[in-house]
C-alpha cells in the first residue's frame, strides 16, 4: 500500500569538490574531507559519487547495480540485455577489508539504449526517460536488485560502513573525477542496507544530503503525481526526483529549482520588485508541494556542475570555499581544510541561497 | 391537529428565591416559553434549550435541564425514536431539523493524531520564527516557464489563472441571507476582511450594502438563482456553484414567504412574501458536460474569475470531483454529511452522505492519481469544530476548510438546532427585526476575528511542532497523521498508518 | 613541577585523546597551552574550569568552549558551529569568522569574533548573579541574531562591510525579552523581530559599551576611534511580555 511505508530517517556529514576547469581530482582528496567527518556518521552508511571517472565509456550510461542474490542479477540482466546494447559488464572492483566483510553482489554495465526495443511502440520516451523508467522498474519490480547510479561518465560507490571504509572497499584510489561528492550517514534505524546509503542518483543527478525533511510526506505524494516511484523511502530520493522533475522535465534553471525547493518567505516576496515578486509568487503557488521544509543541506551534482543548498531557515550547516579552479563544499570547514589549508575565500551561504558552480564553457 | 402527547424535551427550573421578576426572560425568549402571572411561569414544552434566558437572567435564577421524564429503558427504542414517531403520527409530516447531523456516527477526526518532531528534525518556534499560512485557491499550471532577461532579471512567461488569496486557510461557509440575518452576513464579511479570508454569500444573493466587501467574498449561484445577475457574479473574488450540501445532498431548499421581507426581496430579486424555492438540481445541469457549460458561462461573464463547485460528499465523490475538475472548476468544495443547514428533512440530514474525512481523502487521492490535483483547490467542510479538525483536514489534502456552524457558534449560536423555526433567539438565523437587532455586527465580527486568530495561532503551533514553517509543506502530508482504533480499510482510504507504525 | 607553557601537537589526533591531553596538562600545572595542527577536533575547552589559556592556529571542530567556565581560548583562524555553547565564564577570541548557533544559552564570559558570525547568534543569552555575557562580532551576522535573548550584551560592528551586503539578517532579536543589542550601523524595520524596538544610545550605553569595545580592540589590535567612527543603534525589548492575548482560559 502506498502509505504503509516506514520512512528512513538519518542525519549526516557531507562534502563535495569541483574543478571548474575540469581537472581530474584524485579520490584521496574527497576521502580526506569525509573521513574527518566520521563523527557525523555512525558507520551505517557511506558513499561517493564521481564525475569523469569513465572517460573511455563516456557515451554510455554507466549503470551500477547491487544484487542481493544471483536471481536478482539474472532478472535484471535479462531486462537490460533486451533493451540495451551492453558494451561492457563487470564486477565493480572491490577488495576484502577488515571493516567490510558482508556485501551484496556489485556490478556495473556500460550500455546504450536499443533503438529497437519491445515497448517502443507503447511509449514515446526519449533515451533519458527510458533509463529513468528502467531504474524505476529494476528498483521496484526486481526483488533484490537496486540501481546505485545510471548516468554517463559517472558512478556512485556506496554501502554500509563509514565513508572511508567504503572508499577502501571500492578501491576508490583508482579513480579520478572533476566532481566528487561524499557522504557519511547516521541512520537512526539499525538495519544497514547498501542501497540506502548516499549518494542517491538518477541519470547524472546525484544527491548527498544532511538533515531530515519534515515535508517528506507531501513531497513524495507530489512526485507520485508525476509517476515517480519512491521505493527507497528516504529524503534523498525525493530530493533527487524533485531536481529531475524541476530541471529535466519542467525545464527550470538550477537557480529556480533551488528557489522552489527552499522558497523565499512571503514576507520577503511581498517586498520584491514586481517581476521578481511574480516569479517568486508563482514558484510558491505552483511548486508549494515540492518545497523541502525542515532542516537540510544538500549537495547536488550533475555532469556540468555542483550545487550547494540549505533550507530556508538554515537549520543545517554548509560551508563553501574556493581555491584556484576548485570549489569545496562541506558540513564543516575543517573538512575543507584537510585538503585546502589556505582557501582564497571561505563562507557560509545564507539560508535558501544556492551556491551554483558550473564547469567552464567547453570543459568536459 | 391531534393532541401533542410528546413529553417536553427540557425542563425550565426557576429559582424563585433569586428571581426578582424583572421579566428579562420573557423579553429574551423567542420561543414563547414564559408567561407572567405574579411570577414567571415556564411552558416546558416550548423550550428548545437555546440558553438565551439563562444567559440574560441577571440573577442566574434559570436552569434548563433535560427532562428526566422516565422513559422505560431500551437501547433500541430510544426516546428519540419514540418522540419522532409520536410527532409524525400526530402531524403526518417529515421531521425537520436544523444544523448538522446529531447522531453518534464515528467522527474520524477524533481518531487521528498528528506527529511532532523529536531529535531527528527540530520543531520550530512559531512565536519567534516565521510561520506561513498564506494559501492561494485556484487552478495552478503543471509547471512554470521563466525567462532570464538580458539584465539578468527573472521574468515569468506563464499566465496563472486568478487566485483567491487567503492569509488563513479557513473560510466562512455559504449561509444565505434569508437563512441567516443581514447582521450575520455583515459580521462574517467584516471578519473575513479583517483576517484576510473570504466568506461565501450562500444562495440568497448579496445585499447592496455589502458589495464593498467584494475582495473578501465568494458569491454563490444555486439552483434558485436568487439575486444572480452579472453585477453579482462580478461582486466577489470567485463564484461558487452550489450543487449540493452535506446536510441534504440531492435535496432542494425552501425559504418560506414570511421570511421574504423588503431587504431580502430586493437582494434575492423576488416579490415580498413569495416562497423562495431552490430546486433539487440545477435545471441547466443534468450531466457533467452541462456543468462545464455553466462554469464557462460564468467565466465568460466574469472575465475568468475562479469558479468553485460545491458538492455534498456522497458515495462516488472521487469520480464526481474528478469530473468537476475536468469540467473546468478551479475549486472543488466538499461538504461532508455532518455539514450544517438551516433546514433539512431529518431523515436526509441524519442518513445520507459520507464523512468529510473519507470524502476528502478519496478526492485528493483520485485527483493525484489522475495527475490533476494542481488543477483545482479543495475546500473541505462539514463540521470543522476546531483548529485540530482543520489541521487534520489540511493534512489529508484540503487546501482550506470552510466553517459554518463554528462561525455561528462564535456569534452566539447555542446549537439548539431550531434554525428552521425562524425564531433564533440569538438573532442569527431569523429575519424578525426584534431578534436580528440582538446581533451587533461589529461585536460579531470581533468574535469571528478572534476565533480565526486563535485557530491560526493553534495551527501555527501545530506546524511548529511538526517542524514545517509553511502550510503547503503540511498540506496533503498524510505521513504526519496516524489513526487510532481505526480498521484497516478506513486507514487505507484515509491513506494513513495506524499509530505505532 | 611541570612547566607553565606547553605545546601539544594536534595533527590528526582524535578529539577524545586531544582533550584528554589538554586536561592532563592542566592538571600538571600548565597555564598556557598551544595547540598546533588543530583541524576539526570537537569540544576543545569543553567544561574546563581553570584559568588556563589555550591558543590554536587551526580551525577547531564544533562546540569549542561548550560549558566552559573560566579559560581563555584564542583561535587564530575561523571557528565552526556551536562555539561557546552554554558557556558560563571565560573568553574565546576568534581571529576569523564563527559559524552558526554561537553562544547558545551563554550565561557568562566573552566571545570576541573579528569576522562574520552565522545564524542564530546569542540565542537565549542570559545572566545570573554577577555573570553578564558579552558577544562582540566584527563583521556581519545572519538571521535570528539574539533570538530569545534574555540578558547580556550582543554587539555587531560591521567593520569593513560593503554596502551591497546586508549587515544583519532577518528576525533580529525575535523573542528578545531582556539584555541589549548594539549595532554599528542601521537595521531596517523588516529585519527586526516583533518584540524589539530601536533606540538611540544614551550616556549610560556609552559607559557600558566603552570598556567592552576597548577590550575587544585590544584583542585584535584595532583602534577604538575607528570602531566608534560610525553611530550605533540599540535594540531592546519593547515589552517584557510580548505574548499577550496568546492564550484563552
Amino acid at each position: 500500500m502506498n502509505h504503509l511505508y516506514q520512512k528512513d530517517i538519518s542525519g549526516c556529514g557531507l562534502s563535495g569538490i569541483i574543478s571548474t576547469t575540469g581537472k581530474l581530482i584524485p579520490a584521496e582528496d574527497i576521502i580526506k574531507t569525509i573521513r574527518i567527518q566520521n563523527e557525523r556518521g555512525n558507520g551505517l552508511g557511506g558513499g561517493f559519487a564521481g564525475y569523469g571517472i569513465y572517460p573511455e565509456y563516456k557515451d554510455y550510461y554507466a549503470v551500477h547495480i547491487m544484487f542481493d542474490h544471483e536471481q536478482a542479477k539474472e532478472d535484471a540482466e535479462d531486462y537490460i540485455e533486451n533493451n540495451y546494447i551492453v558494451a561492457r559488464k563487470e564486477r565493480i572492483p572491490h577488495r576484502r577489508t577488515s571493516a567490510i566483510t558482508v556485501h551484496p553482489l556489485l556490478w556495473r554495465y556500460f550500455v546504450k539504449v536499443r533503438t529497437e526495443r519491445p515497448d517502443l511502440e507503447l511509449e514515446d520516451l526519449n533515451k533519458d526517460d527510458f533509463v529513468v523508467k528502467t531504474v524505476m522498474k529494476i528498483n521496484s519490480e526486481i526483488d533484490g536488485a537496486y540501481v546505485f547510479s545510471s548516468g554517463k561518465n559517472m558512478g556512485a560507490f556506496k554501502g554500509v560502513g563509514f565513508a572511508d571504509e567504503i572508499a577502501d572497499f571500492f578501491m576508490l584510489e583508482q579513480y579520478q573525477a572533476y566532481i566528487w561528492t561524499a557522504h557519511n550517514r547516521f541512520p537512526t534505524n539499525t538495519q544497514g542496507w547498501w542501497g540506502g546509503a548516499h549518494p542517491f542518483t538518477l541519470l547524472d543527478w546525484s544527491i548527498v544530503h544532511n538533515g531530515e525533511i519534515s515535508s517528506y510526506g507531501i513531497n513524495k505524494r507530489y512526485l507520485e503525481m508525476f509517476r515517480y516511484k519512491c521505493t527507497l523511502l528516504t529524503d534523498t530520493e525525493v530530493v533527487a526526483y524533485l531536481f529531475d522533475l524541476l530541471i529535466r522535465k519542467h525545464g527550470l534553471s538550477a537557480k529556480l529549482a533551488c528557489m522552489a525547493l527552499a522558497a523565499p518567505f512571503w514576507k520577503d516576496i511581498d517586498r520584491m520588485p514586481e517581476d521578481e515578486r511574480q516569479v517568486a509568487r508563482q514558484i510558491r503557488q505552483v511548486y508549494g508541494p515540492a518545497m523541502l521544509n525542515g532542516p537540510f543541506s544538500i549537495l547536488f551534482a550533475h555532469s556540468r556542475g555542483l550545487i550547494g543548498l540549505n533550507d530556508r531557515i538554515k537549520l543545517r550547516p554548509l560551508i563553501v570555499a574556493t581555491k584556484d579552479d576548485r570549489t569545496y563544499m562541506a558540513s564543516e570547514e575543517s573538512a575543507i581544510r584537510t585538503v585546502c589549508t589556505k582557501p582564497d575565500r571561505v563562507w557560509a551561504p545564507r539560508a535558501g541561497e544556492p551556491v551554483i558552480v558550473e564547469l567552464d564553457a567547453g570543459v568536459a | 391537529m391531534l393532541k401533542n402527547t410528546t413529553p417536553p424535551e427540557f425542563k425550565v427550573k426557576i429559582d424563585y428565591q433569586r428571581c426578582r421578576r424583572c421579566k428579562r426572560c420573557l423579553q429574551n425568549c423567542s420561543f414563547g416559553v414564559y408567561s407572567f402571572a405574579d411570577r414567571v411561569v415556564p411552558d416546558h414544552s416550548k423550550c428548545v434549550a437555546c440558553q438565551r434566558c439563562v444567559g440574560y437572567c441577571p440573577e442566574s435564577a434559570i436552569e434548563v435541564i433535560p427532562n428526566p421524564a422516565a422513559f422505560k429503558y431500551s437501547s433500541n427504542w430510544t426516546p428519540e425514536h419514540r418522540k419522532n414517531i409520536w410527532k409524525q403520527s400526530e402531524q403526518g409530516g417529515m421531521l425537520l431539523a436544523g444544523m448538522g447531523c446529531d447522531l453518534p456516527y464515528p467522527i474520524l477526526f477524533d481518531s487521528m493524531l498528528l506527529d511532532a518532531c523529536q531529535v531527528t528534525n527540530p520543531s520550530i518556534d512559531p512565536l519567534r520564527e516565521p510561520m506561513e499560512l498564506r494559501t492561494y485557491l485556484g487552478r495552478k499550471p503543471d509547471s512554470l516557464q521563466v525567462e532570464t532577461t538580458k539584465d539578468g532579471k527573472l521574468k515569468s512567461k506563464t499566465h496563472i489563472e486568478q487566485q483567491i488569496k487567503l492569509e488563513v486557510p479557513i473560510i466562512f461557509a455559504p449561509m444565505s441571507y434569508g437563512a441567516v440575518s443581514l447582521n450575520t452576513h455583515k459580521a462574517l464579511m467584516m471578519a473575513a476582511k479583517e483576517v484576510g479570508t473570504v466568506m461565501n454569500t450562500g444562495e440568497g444573493g448579496l445585499h447592496k450594502d455589502l458589495y464593498a466587501y467584494g475582495d473578501n467574498i465568494i458569491v454563490q449561484v444555486a439552483s434558485g438563482r436568487f439575486g444572480v445577475h452579472a453585477e453579482y457574479l462580478n461582486a466577489g473574488v470567485a463564484v461558487d456553484i452550489k450543487i449540493g450540501q452535506g446536510a441534504k445532498p440531492g435535496i432542494g431548499g425552501h425559504l418560506p414567504g414570511e421570511k421574504i421581507g423588503m431587504e431580502i426581496s430586493k437582494t434575492r430579486m423576488i416579490p415580498i412574501g413569495s416562497d423562495a424555492l431552490s430546486p433539487a438540481p440545477h435545471h441547466d445541469i443534468y450531466s457533467i458536460e452541462d456543468l462545464r457549460q455553466l462554469i464557462y458561462a460564468i467565466k465568460e461573464a466574469t472575465n475568468y474569475k475562479p469558479v468553485s463547485v460545491k458538492i455534498a460528499a456522497v458515495h462516488n465523490v472521487a469520480s464526481i470531483a474528478s469530473g468537476i475538475v475536468r469540467a473546468g472548476a478551479d475549486i472543488v468544495y466538499l461538504d461532508g454529511f455532518r455539514g450544517g443547514t438551516g433546514a433539512a428533512p431529518t431523515v436526509i440530514r441524519n442518513h445520507v452522505g459520507i464523512p468529510i474525512e473519507l470524502a476528502l481523502a478519496a478526492v485528493d487521492d483520485r485527483l493525484r492519481q489522475e495527475g490533476i490535483r494542481n488543477q483545482a483547490s479543495i475546500i473541505a467542510a462539514g463540521s470543522i469544530r476546531s483548529s485540530a479538525d482543520a489541521a487534520k483536514a489540511i493534512a489529508l489534502g484540503a487546501d482550506a476548510v470552510a466553517i459554518g456552524t463554528a462561525a455561528l457558534v462564535a456569534l452566539g449560536c447555542r446549537v439548539c438546532q431550531m434554525c428552521y423555526t425562524g425564531k433564533c433567539a440569538w438573532g442569527i438565523c431569523t429575519q424578525k427585526p426584534e431578534l436580528t437587532a440582538r446581533l451587533d455586527p461589529e461585536e460579531g465580527a470581533e468574535r469571528l476575528t478572534n476565533l480565526l486568530r486563535a485557530w491560526a495561532l493553534e495551527i501555527k503551533e501545530m506546524l511548529g511542532s511538526l517542524g514545517v514553517n509553511a502550510i503547503e509543506s503540511f498540506r496533503g502530508s498524510r505521513e504526519r497523521l496516524r489513526g487510532v482504533g481505526l480498521d484497516k480499510q478506513t486507514l487505507d482510504i484515509l491513506g494513513i498508518k495506524p499509530a505505532g507504525r | 613541577m611541570s612547566k607553565q607553557k606547553v605545546k601539544i601537537k594536534a595533527d590528526a589526533v582524535y578529539y577524545r585523546q586531544l582533550n584528554e591531553q589538554i586536561r592532563k596538562s592542566i592538571a600538571d600545572g600548565a597555564t598556557e597551552i598551544e595547540l598546533t595542527g588543530v583541524n576539526g577536533q570537537r569540544y576543545i575547552g569543553d567544561g574546563l574550569h581553570d584559568r588556563v589559556k589555550i591558543i590554536m592556529d587551526g580551525v577547531p571542530g564544533n562546540d569549542v568552549a561548550a560549558f566552559m567556565n573560566g579559560p581563555t581560548i584564542v583561535i587564530k583562524n575561523n571557528s565552526q558551529d556551536g562555539t561557546g555553547n552554554t558557556m558560563n565564564d571565560g573568553k574565546v577570541v576568534i581571529h576569523g569568522h564563527a559559524g552558526d548557533v554561537l553562544g547558545y544559552g551563554m550565561r557568562g564570559g566573552k566571545l570576541h569574533i573579528l569576522g562574520d558570525v552565522g545564524y542564530r547568534v546569542g540565542i537565549h543569552m542570559k545572566s545570573y548573579k554577577d555573570k553578564v555575557p558579552t558577544i562582540i562580532a566584527g563583521g556581519k551576522a545572519g538571521d535570528f541574531f539574539g533570538e530569545y535573548m534574555a540578558c547580556g550584551n550582543l554587539i555587531l560592528l560591521g567593520l569593513n562591510n560593503t554596502a551591497d551586503e546586508p549587515l544583519i539578517g532577518n528576525y533580529t532579536g525575535t523573542g528578545m525579552h531582556g539584555g541589549v543589542i548594539y549595532i554599528r550601523g542601521e537595521v531596517e524595520a523588516h529585519q527586526l523581530g516583533a518584540e524589539v524596538g530601536v533606540k538611540e544610545l544614551d550616556a549610560e550605553d556609552h559607559k557600558r559599551l566603552k570598556p567592552l569595545l576597548e577590550e575587544y580592540c585590544a584583542d585584535f589590535g584595532l583602534e577604538l576611534d575607528k570602531v566608534m567612527d560610525k553611530p550605533f543603534i540599540k535594540l531592546i525589548p519593547i515589552s517584557h511580555r510580548p505574548y499577550g492575548r496568546l492564550y484563552a482560559y
